[in-house]
């Protein structure tokens, strides 16, 4: 098999919504039960018949994490780098049909920005772009990884989906993860809601991680967009990517991000709505379904959401983020790419984890890995 | 009890304890302290050794933690000797817990780099205590290399599901001339004192004692049970009889 798409093909979405929503209570506690869970038990497990269980769930997905990562959460921090972009993406804030300035930082301005998230306490950190090719582009990455690499032990993308030798360039430049979401798995909307742009190609998105895993990179980010389209379906799918890439890329890691849509100016309303209730099953699902993977929740998320989620399954977690290009040194509020739900310091939310009786991990990886 | 002895260092405690998964560095200092665990393995990833004020070492400076660096997260043989020299470097030890498991899912170790590394290791210098499976003949050939200790696992590290090897770790433990240390998969005191009744020189656990809901009297209870174990091995435990020896259906015409 040379990429998840032969697999994609082979389900429908239709066939597969069907099947979720049919699953009955008799199926949740068989998965409940079972020992191995796998994709029929995750169905089962983001039913809506699951709803009533969300107490055993979340009793389940709490041990199972602490087995795994122990009392422990990890923190990164976002450093957005420019908002430029070519794309039209009906939800996004740097879509390059809404008005705001666009900005992409210097080196000068990336190192002011890396000074003050070091100082915030911050080891890990994600750049954060459009996709603009011409002005950042594979040079741009290159230069910026050279430029930080000696700050941090830990480095993540989420930028345009590039080819396995770009790729391969940058892992030896010091990259760790790349984070990229399919934003939707429905074919047909996903058309309607990139119009233009690269990223309206929907199978050159969906065939990224395969390309990261055979460039070899350390750990590989998958997600949808929760708003676009049903949660459940695309979250079905999202599970099938997660099991075929651990079996073909075994030496890679992986991770899930649960990003709902957030208000930004001149934005799209959310299409289909998942509640706090929703989400906080959907992250129950996972860890019940796979022990391992690693479960991230950004600062879109509300203050009492964050703060009650700590204990369900996830596993790390950003604080403090700013989602415009410049945010933390050069030009504070403004040209984001959505609003932020949660605006305590990073040292507020160590504190609260830790008032949880767990540890806010800084730093669980070194360069020279 | 008998002291155990790997290479220069004896330890009265055959208890040796991980520093991950702890809901602080504080708790995870009096729960080793409670061990009595004197050789806390540490992944060279989660410190700054360079930083004074590491969370995680200015917890472990008391004089009976000698740290085993450990060289988790790398994938490669290549990527281990790299990884240890720095932890040499920065941990002032040449003690090294050689992990190698390019598997993040059940971070099974591989056997072949274990192996490349383990060779190459100790001829730089290093004591070279290497987590592999059990597995009899890749015990001998680390031994052969020249490794301080084998490390085998008793199941899936962190899975807590026990002596699930318990048939070759006895093997391993027949045939060893170094000492063997039962790592990974340790889930309750129960398990630690089988490994050491059947012969275990030590073991290594981290995940039970850490994830309990409370950590110090879990350590204490790994304590003991690790010692009650020695204790019964040194004593000769007796051989269980599935049955009662009334007669002698095959012999006793010799007695007529």
């Amino acid at each position: 098999m040379n990429s998840f798409v032969e697999i994609f093909e082979q389900h429908s979405w239709e066939e597969q919504k069907t099947s979720i929503y049919a699953k009955t209570n008799k199926d949740v506690e068989q998965a409940l039960n079972s020992e191995k869970r796998g994709i029929e038990e995750f169905k089962a497990l983001i039913s809506p018949a699951a709803y009533s269980y969300l107490e055993d769930m979340a009793a389940l997905s709490h041990q199972l994490t602490q087995k795994r990562f122990g009392k422990t959460i990890q923190m990164y921090a976002p450093m957005y780098l420019s908002n430029e972009c070519q794309n039209i993406c009906t939800y996004c804030g740097f879509s390059l049909d809404n008005k705001v300035r666009r900005r992409t930082l210097t080196n000068d301005e990336i190192l002011r920005e890396v000074e003050v998230i070091k100082a915030m306490g911050y080891d890990h950190i994600l750049l954060v772009t459009g996709e603009a090719n011409q002005t950042v582009g594979l040079n741009y990455f290159k230069n910026v990884l050279s430029l930080i690499r000696p700050h941090f032990s830990h480095i993540s993308m989420e930028v345009q989906p590039l080819n396995q030798e770009d790729y391969e360039d940058l892992i030896s430049l010091g990259l760790n993860t790349v984070l990229v979401y399919q934003e939707t798995y429905h074919k047909e909307d996903y058309k309607k809601h990139h119009p233009k742009g690269k990223k309206s190609n929907f199978n050159y998105r969906l065939e990224t991680p395969d390309r990261l895993g055979r460039a070899r990179v350390h750990k590989i980010g998958l997600g949808a967009l929760f708003g676009l389209e049903d949660w459940r379906t695309d979250s079905l799918f999202t599970a099938l990517h997660l099991g075929y890439l651990e079996r073909k890329y075994w030496k890679t890691k992986y991770s899930i991000s649960f990003p709902r849509l957030r208000p930004f100016s001149g934005g799209l309303e959310p299409k289909v709505e998942m509640t706090d209730r929703d989400l906080v099953q959907l992250i129950c699902a996972y860890r019940l379904f796979n022990e391992e993977v690693e479960l991230s929740i950004s600062t879109r998320e509300t203050e009492n959401f964050r703060n009650n989620i700590i204990k369900l399954g996830i596993t790390s977690m950003s604080a403090g983020s700013k989602t415009n290009p410049g945010g933390y040194a050069i030009e504070p509020q403004s040209l984001e790419q959505f609003e932020i739900s949660d605006e305590r310091t990073p040292k507020e939310i160590e504190a609260m984890i830790q008032a949880q009786g767990y540890e806010a991990v800084w730093k669980d990886w070194d360069r020279v890995l | 009890m008998k002291k155990l002895q790997i290479a220069d260092k004896s330890f009265e405690s055959r208890l040796f304890t991980g520093t991950g998964k702890f809901s602080s560095a504080g708790q995870m200092e009096e729960a080793l302290t409670v061990s009595g665990s004197e050789l806390v393995t540490v992944a060279l990833k989660r410190v700054d050794a360079n930083d004074q004020k590491d969370d995680i070492l200015s917890h472990l400076k008391a004089p009976q933690f000698n740290l085993l660096p450990n060289t988790s997260g790398v994938r490669t043989a290549k990527e281990a000797v790299f990884a240890a020299q720095l932890a040499r470097e920065a941990l002032e030890t040449n003690w090294l817990k050689l992990e190698i498991h390019p598997d993040p899912k059940y971070l099974l170790p591989d056997p072949i780099e274990s192996l490349k590394a383990a060779e190459e290791l100790t001829k730089l210098g290093f004591l070279v205590l290497p987590y592999i499976h059990a597995d009899p003949v890749l015990c001998k050939r680390m031994e052969e290399v020249g490794a301080a200790a084998v490390m085998p696992l008793g199941s899936p590290i962190g899975s807590n599901k026990g002596l699930k090897t318990l048939d070759f770790l006895q093997i391993i433990i027949e045939q060893s001339n170094v000492p063997v240390v039962v790592d990974a998969g340790i889930g309750s005191p129960s398990d630690a004192a089988k490994a050491m009744e059947i012969g275990a020189d030590a073991v290594l656990v981290n995940t039970a004692i850490a994830v309990s809901s409370d950590p110090v009297n879990m350590a204490k209870a790994f304590k003991l049970a690790v010692e009650a174990g020695r204790m019964a091995f040194e004593a000769k435990l007796a051989q269980p009889i599935n049955h009662a020896q009334a007669s002698s259906p095959f012999t006793s015409f010799l007695n007529e």
